[in-house]
């Protein structure tokens, strides 16, 4: 649904029950489009099941296409009509409409929402894409194309309710433009069949977003020789290796565009203020290109400490698996969301990057949170220009994870002004406004913890531990028990309190 | 009257579960379906989900749909599991959908031997939020339904109220029938899943929702009379429920007329206030909670709307049959209606306010029409005098805003 709804002038039936129609307001209400997403669900009902739905399919279908005369159509079956079993896509042809008719089979019981975006794209690509390739004059001629017209390529793998899609186009447009190279089709993300029939006049192919595009890319490079870049432009480095890998598969010179890089995250991150930032702990969950990307952020850009690294997407868990060692890490990959829960609590880390349900883990645990991937919410879909990618990317990220920390300053005056009624520990960062102080569950709980130790504390060591600032405190109890534990004594006393914080100061 | 077929654009049963797990302590549902079950819940639920969750999905994956006997094993175990963590769970539903339909998983068996297995700390009860049985508010008729075999048997008059109400209504409309003097007041769903009402042959039940057939007829095989009256929407809708539970009970009319007159001269005031804003002006309705059909009786009869279609997803004749009688006698009410088709209806007719489901409300905006989200109305207390006025605002916001606005 993602690609058909990022798409125009292509419809897809979907043979569901009615339940299943709740997916048009994910897209009318959380990326308010102004639109009903081109899906015609078949909305069968127990009554149908006796009867049949094949039937209702093909009529679906059928009066779909006569009401939105579409230039393609998608055919496919939620999780309760692939248990039918009714082959969408065979009813679907046995119409023989005057268009394409692409057969989605997408296994829900298998395989999750980012493969299925990708095998769509890649099934629409490969249906669509014209096998002459459209006008590419130069191949094959004596003529060098590049002398005859600028150097272009396709934009791949932006969608609907992608996390900054819109705005990521946007910008990286802009950047290859200034690198003299012309966008042939932008894709899926606003594009038509027709557009997609001429994937094939690219010189070669931009992947934004691997997740939904990697498929289709490689079948291009197969079919048309089109190479595609490999590098994802979010951070400054990122961006400046972008540039250069795109400049060498246009044949263009880089020079320039690097040269007056117009970012201002390098020197906002060099400058004193920033300080405060260093080794701050950062932990770190999303789809695969963002919480890679987010790391290498974190760590490179913004002088962070990344403590936890995973994703859902177990389609590219190795990159993540890569990406977390070059931390010392090792990644979680998961989609249950209690496991990211778990590791989040255990970690007590300083800020949470990760996607709506860790906005909702961090809030519970009272950690400051920025988002960096889907799935996102109504918020993250903002009205002014938001990009990730590109230099303008790299500023967006700078003010989105900085903000809801605690300025410099004002984490020493906590420290020192333990006790007041306005710089006390439940305290929000003054420039956050009041803490949303109801509903809130406390951090892990020391009782527990103590007693699974086998350790427990004087009243002069735990008064002592209260004064540490409370995004610290728990992980100081840990270190303290288990270094406590480590030596064998049952009771925590001032001594070892500081004699642990001096162990795990080293 | 007519009904229709084609495209239906309406949440599943199993949205229910939003507000239920709310509204009934010590309760938690368990849905048995798809990894889109769990995305509907979870989004649907939206920001309450990790405020102490009561509830969750056990997924059919692909193992299940190769073996019953192991899909019964896995739900076993994932029950034991859930119930091993949680000494607060007395009572678990476990919620049929779709898939769970279709691959036929018999739920009333599991829910038995489950119920059998964890007595008497938690009793198992079950029953199908599928979008395939049910639409939106017939979750909660069908999760009532399944409950009330389980109520307690009292011989003794009483009035039991039925429908999820918010907390403070219920107290409000509590207040004025026991000042009326009707004996054992209660409420269905109950607050706590350990508080079940008593039923018996002299309990009389007044519905506090138009949406609760399945309720209703298992009430009445438990000996349960019901007690016809229009929804309490408005000061209107209100009086006529309150004067039907006084009749029932010979209550007295001047003595009701002393309970309810302040309040309902408060309520008339407050409706009074938006009346200006809304009369005249034409009101769509696409079909969603089944509160349709008494909404556009009180927007007709207390605001001087004109309701120019009423759809709605069924239409329970027997239970609405005294809305029905107040609304004008040209309406066009039409049931289930196919979306394609009423959209071009709707665009036809140009009316000044459409109340729909939130897939269609930005679409309609963009085109120029005001929308009221109707999912709002079975969130927002509604009912009872003192709410009479926040009901005629909420149609009156989008309209209001449009006037506000100058971009």
């Amino acid at each position: 649904m993602r690609i058909a709804t990022a798409m125009q002038g292509l419809h897809y039936v979907l043979h569901s029950p009615q339940g299943d129609t709740y997916a048009d307001l994910l897209f009318t209400m959380i990326e308010r489009r102004d639109q009903r997403p081109p899906v015609t669900y078949t909305t069968f009902q127990a009554r149908d099941l006796g009867g049949d739905t094949a039937q209702l399919l093909q009529s679906a279908v059928r009066a779909a296409y006569e009401r939105h005369q579409p230039q393609a159509m998608l055919v496919g079956a939620s999780c309760t009509a692939e248990l039918l079993q009714d082959d969408p896509g065979g009813l679907a042809r046995a119409l023989n409409l005057p268009v394409p008719v692409v057969a989605l089979e997408l296994p829900a019981y298998q395989r999750k929402e980012n493969w299925g975006a990708a095998e769509t794209f890649y099934r629409l690509v490969r249906t669509l894409a014209a096998p002459t390739g459209g006008d590419r004059s130069g191949t094959g001629n004596q003529v060098d194309p590049a002398a005859v017209r600028r150097p272009r390529c396709n934009l791949l793998g932006a969608t609907a309710l992608g996390f900054r899609h819109r705005d990521d186009v946007c910008e990286i447009t802009r950047l290859l433009g200034r690198l003299g190279i012309d966008i042939n089709v932008t894709a899926p993300l606003g594009a038509t069949p027709a557009d997609l029939a001429r994937l094939g006049a690219a010189d070669f192919n931009v992947v934004l977003y691997p997740e939904i595009a990697r498929p289709a890319a490689e079948w291009l490079e197969k079919t048309f020789s089109q190479p595609w870049t490999r590098t994802i432009p979010i951070g400054i480095a990122a961006t400046r290796a972008f540039i250069s890998e795109v400049a060498g598969l246009a044949k263009v010179s880089a020079d320039e565009v690097l040269e007056g890089a117009p970012s201002r995250l390098p020197w906002y991150s060099r400058s004193v203020d920033s300080n405060y930032l260093t080794g701050k702990r950062v932990f770190i969950f999303g789809d695969a290109t963002h919480a890679i990307a987010a790391a290498r952020i974190a760590a490179d850009e913004l002088g962070f400490s990344v403590v936890g690294l995973g994703s859902y997407s177990r389609e590219h868990a190795r990159e993540v698996r890569e990406a977390a060692a070059r931390h010392g890490l090792e990644a979680l990959i998961t989609d249950d969301y209690l496991a990211v829960e778990a590791a989040v609590t255990e970690l007590q880390p300083e800020l949470v990057l990760g996607t709506q349900m860790e906005r909702h883990i961090a809030k519970r645990l009272r950690i400051p949170c920025a988002v960096i991937s889907a799935p996102i919410h109504v918020q993250d879909f903002p009205a002014r220009y938001a990009p990730q990618m590109g230099w303008e990317g790299a500023n967006v990220i700078f003010d989105t994870w900085v903000q809801p920390l605690m300025m410099g300053l004002e984490e020493h005056l906590l420290t020192m002004f333990r006790g007041d009624h306005e710089f006390h520990d439940e305290a929000a960062p003054s420039h956050l406004g009041a803490s949303p102080a109801a509903a809130v569950t406390p951090a892990p709980t020391p009782a527990a913890a103590a007693t699974a130790a086998g350790v427990s504390w004087s009243d002069e060591a735990e008064r002592e531990l209260g004064k540490i600032p409370f995004f610290v405190r728990g992980k100081a109890r840990r270190n303290t028990e288990s270094y406590a534990a480590q030596r064998q004594l049952s009771l925590v006393t001032l001594e070892t309190l500081y004699d642990a914080k001096a162990h795990f100061a080293r | 009257m007519s009904a229709e077929r084609g495209q239906r654009a309406v949440f599943c049963g199993l949205t229910g579960i939003v507000w239920l797990h709310r509204k009934i302590q010590g309760a938690f549902f368990l849905v048995v379906g798809s990894r889109t079950c769990a995305h509907l819940i979870q989004s649907a639920a939206g920001v309450m989900i990790f405020a102490e969750p009561r509830f969750a999905t056990a997924i059919i994956e692909e193992r299940d749909l190769a073996g019953m006997s192991d899909a019964n094993a896995e739900l076993d175990r994932v029950v034991a599991r859930l119930l091993e963590g949680r000494n607060d769970i007395r009572l678990l539903f476990l919620v049929g959908s779709c898939p769970s339909e279709v691959i036929k998983l018999d739920l009333s068996r599991a829910a038995q031997r489950l119920s059998a297995r964890f007595a008497p700390s938690v009793r198992v009860l079950n029953y199908s939020g599928s979008g395939i049985e049910t639409t939106f508010t017939q979750g909660e008729d069908a999760c009532l339904a399944s409950l009330v075999p389980t109520l307690p048997a009292d011989d003794q008059p009483g009035l039991l109220v039925v429908g999820s109400l918010a907390d403070v209504v219920e107290a409000q409309l509590q207040r004025l029938l026991v000042q009326m003097g009707i004996p054992s007041v209660q409420f269905l769903p109950p607050r706590h899943a350990e508080r079940l009402p008593g039923i018996g042959a002299r309990t009389r039940y007044l519905l506090a929702q138009p949406f609760l057939a399945d309720t209703a007829r298992a009430l009445e095989e438990r000996g349960a009379r019901r007690i016809a009256a229009p929804m309490p929407y408005g000061a209107e809708g209100t009086t006529l429920w309150l004067e039907a539970a006084a009749d029932a009970y010979g209550v007295d009319r001047r003595r009701l007329e002393e309970i309810i007159a302040p309040p309902r001269q408060r309520a008339q005031r407050a409706v009074a206030a938006q009346r200006s804003l809304l009369a005249g002006k034409r009101v769509f309705f696409f079909p969603d909670s089944q509160l349709e059909v008494p909404l556009a009786r009180f927007l007709t009869r207390e605001l001087s709307m004109v309701a120019v279609e009423i759809a709605t997803p069924y239409l329970h004749r027997g239970h609405l049959d005294r809305e029905l009688a107040l609304l004008p006698p040209d309406s066009r009410i039409i049931e289930g209606p196919g979306v394609d088709a009423q959209l071009d209806r709707c665009r036809a007719e140009q009316p000044d306010l459409v109340v729909c489901g939130m897939g269609l409300a930005n679409p309609l905006e963009a085109e120029g029409l005001a929308t009221k989200w109707s999912i709002e109305l079975m969130f927002a207390p509604i009912q009872g005098y003192e709410q009479a006025g926040d009901l005629a605002e909420l149609f009156a916001r989008p309209l209001v805003r449009r006037t506000r606005l100058a971009v």
